[in-house]
């Protein structure tokens, strides 16, 4: 009897270390794939520690980030004033790192002959001004507009930074994740769509100019990494405080070399690395 | 003693197996009225809170805005902007487009079907007919709508040459198609229903099988007929995850069934999971989620109204 008491207690007390040493990662769909892949290797080598990573968009992640029901909150933006009040108001003390960088290519289907686009052409593009594949170059016919749901962090970023936060034209089919917008396009010989380049096969990646008489640029590690391509921008890991013990291990894990290395294997691009070192806590 | 007869073991046994079984169905009631409730609390704010409805009162809901200085008043649905626009007209214009193409699409096929069915099919052929197009009502709505997205919108576009792939006619006709079990079982059962001796004293008096199916029982059984339709355009107002996926989500005001829809189903489904909580985009899309209930339950009742009275009509009498 008694050896079943102390098995039992000994049960509970590996539950409970167990339990503590599980780590939740909610947030931006554009993080999802590397916060996998970062979950798996590094639990892989600590057997002891459980990583649940899920997807959600931007907002969903900070949202549960500001509700505690997520240790690390994965984004693909910064957090808005509101949100930083709101946490301020939830007594959260808002810690935020960059973990990766990350591109926004537009979309040609294949079949498109125009091959570069300005910002201010694709601002044009996108709240409707411009209506015409022949008023950027191409065949005569109507633009065909893909993005993404309002509730994503590509969406935000892409109104910000190309749309100076004017409204998108209202003719924009919204589509759930980047991959259907890729779809999309990939089906439509007059589309055009906008996402993370680190998906996207069956497209052809626009080659993007600041203005008239900057150099076009195609999306690639390289040219984001050295901020030549005009649309890239910081991939974000929030937590609720500095970060301390596993997640803390786990943060600076990701911004090591090893943890860099597989952010470009998945297609990511790698911070540049004075940065990374400098994100790493002490 | 005769083994099927239902003999109660005691008094007490009875009683407390049918409390539960009141209790059951008592808990429908209450947690359809707590969804009720709790769905008209969050969208309370749009009448009472004065922050609201500075961005999103009921005339902001509803009519034309003048959004910036020299633009010209519009309908417009942006509630991540500068300016949050809130618009229901175009979300309204497209659930009403879909629904309308749906119903176009639905009621010659079903109706087709069940005067087939209930009237002309031998025995055998009703016996496959009849059971095929019901399940088709057990088709989980993502799969029709993924096929609507993948198969349906391209072969639709080659064969229209429409601009936009994703436009209302794709989205409606997927969702007729969910629509079809619903207004064929409704319109079966009540031709179905239609006494026999009505048929044999037609019969009787030298009509053909034509004649009798469409002087007197499709006339007999069109209140049956009628609320397969309500039902159906309820059916049709409601669903989400075809339109979501075969729309293309654009909430566009025009009169072009060729153009992009958004529904006001799709916008609660795919905004609702990020908003912030308690900003007037939040109370909006419950608002939108009351309406929708209003709509349904109204239509719903609609239709089980025409249904009673069709019992009458054909017994003399309610079934009670």
């Amino acid at each position: 009897m008694k050896k079943i008491i102390v098995a039992s207690l000994i049960m509970v007390l590996a539950g409970s270390a167990f339990a503590a040493n599980t780590i939740t990662v909610k947030g931006s769909d554009t993080l999802l794939r590397l916060g996998q892949r970062w979950a798996e290797v590094y639990m892989k080598a600590h057997p002891d520690v459980v990583i649940q990573v899920s997807g959600g968009g931007s907002g969903t992640g900070i949202a549960a980030l500001l509700n505690g029901t997520t240790d690390i909150c994965e984004a693909s933006r910064d957090m808005k004033q509101q949100e930083y009040d709101d946490g301020k108001a939830k007594g959260i003390n808002i810690y935020r790192v960059a973990v990766a960088l990350d591109g926004i290519a537009v979309f040609f289907n294949e079949a498109n002959p125009v091959k570069e686009i300005t910002l201010a052409q694709l601002k044009g593009i996108y709240t409707g001004s411009i209506t015409n594949w022949k008023e950027v170059g191409g065949p005569s016919h109507t633009i065909i507009l893909y993005g993404r749901e309002n509730s994503s962090g590509t969406y935000s970023y892409f109104k910000e930074f190309v749309l100076k936060n004017e409204d998108y034209a209202e003719q924009t089919q919204t589509l759930p994740g980047t991959a259907a917008v890729v779809n999309a396009v990939a089906k439509d010989k007059y589309g055009i769509g906008y996402g993370g380049i680190a998906y996207g096969t069956g497209v052809k990646y626009a080659a993007v100019k600041k203005d008239d008489k900057s150099p076009a640029v195609e999306p690639k590690m390289e040219s984001v990494t050295d901020g030549t391509y005009p649309i890239s921008r910081e991939l974000y890991w929030f937590t609720n405080g500095t970060p301390a013990g596993t997640i803390k291990d786990l943060l600076n894990w990701a911004l090591s070399p090893e943890g860099q290395k597989l952010a470009e294997e998945t297609d990511y691009v790698p911070l540049p690395k004075d940065v990374a070192a400098k994100n790493i806590s002490k | 003693m005769n083994k099927y007869e239902f003999k109660p073991k005691s008094k007490i046994r009875e009683l407390l197996g049918e409390k539960i079984i009141a209790i059951s169905a008592f808990t429908a009631i209450v947690v359809i009225l707590l969804i009720f409730i709790f769905i008209f609390k969050e969208a309370m704010p749009i009448f009472t809170n004065a922050k609201v409805q500075n961005e999103a009162s009921l005339s902001k809901l509803f009519l034309k805005q003048q959004y910036y200085a020299g633009h010209e008043p519009k309908w417009s649905w942006q509630p991540n902007s500068d300016v949050p626009k809130y618009s229901l007209i175009p979300l309204f214009i497209g659930t009403l487009k879909a629904a309308l193409i749906a119903m176009l699409f639905a009621i010659p096929l079903g109706v087709g079907a069940a005067i087939y069915t209930a009237e002309f099919a031998s025995k055998r052929v009703r016996e496959i007919i009849k059971p095929t197009i019901e399940l088709l009502a057990g088709i989980p709505s993502v799969v029709l709508g993924f096929f609507a997205l993948i198969v349906l919108a391209t072969a639709l576009q080659k064969l229209f040459n429409f601009t936009y792939r994703l436009n209302a006619i794709n989205a409606g006709i997927a969702l007729g198609i969910a629509v079809i079990p619903i207004i064929f079982t409704l319109a079966e059962d009540a031709m179905t229903a239609v006494p026999k001796s009505l048929r044999e004293a037609a019969m009787a008096l030298g009509a053909n099988p034509w004649q009798v199916s469409f002087t007197l029982v499709l006339p007999a059984a069109l209140p049956g007929i009628a609320a397969g339709i309500v039902l159906g355009f309820g059916r049709a107002i409601g669903e989400t995850m075809i339109v979501l996926m075969a729309s293309g989500n654009a909430a566009i005001t025009s009169a072009s069934f060729t153009d992009s829809i958004r529904t006001l189903s799709a916008t609660i489904a795919a905004e609702l999971a990020e908003v912030v909580f308690g900003s007037p985009h939040y109370n909006v899309l419950f608002f939108v989620g009351a309406l929708l209930f209003v709509f349904t339950f109204i239509i719903n009742l609609g239709g089980e109204l025409i249904l009673t009275r069709l019992k009458i009509r054909l017994q003399g009498k309610t079934t009670k």
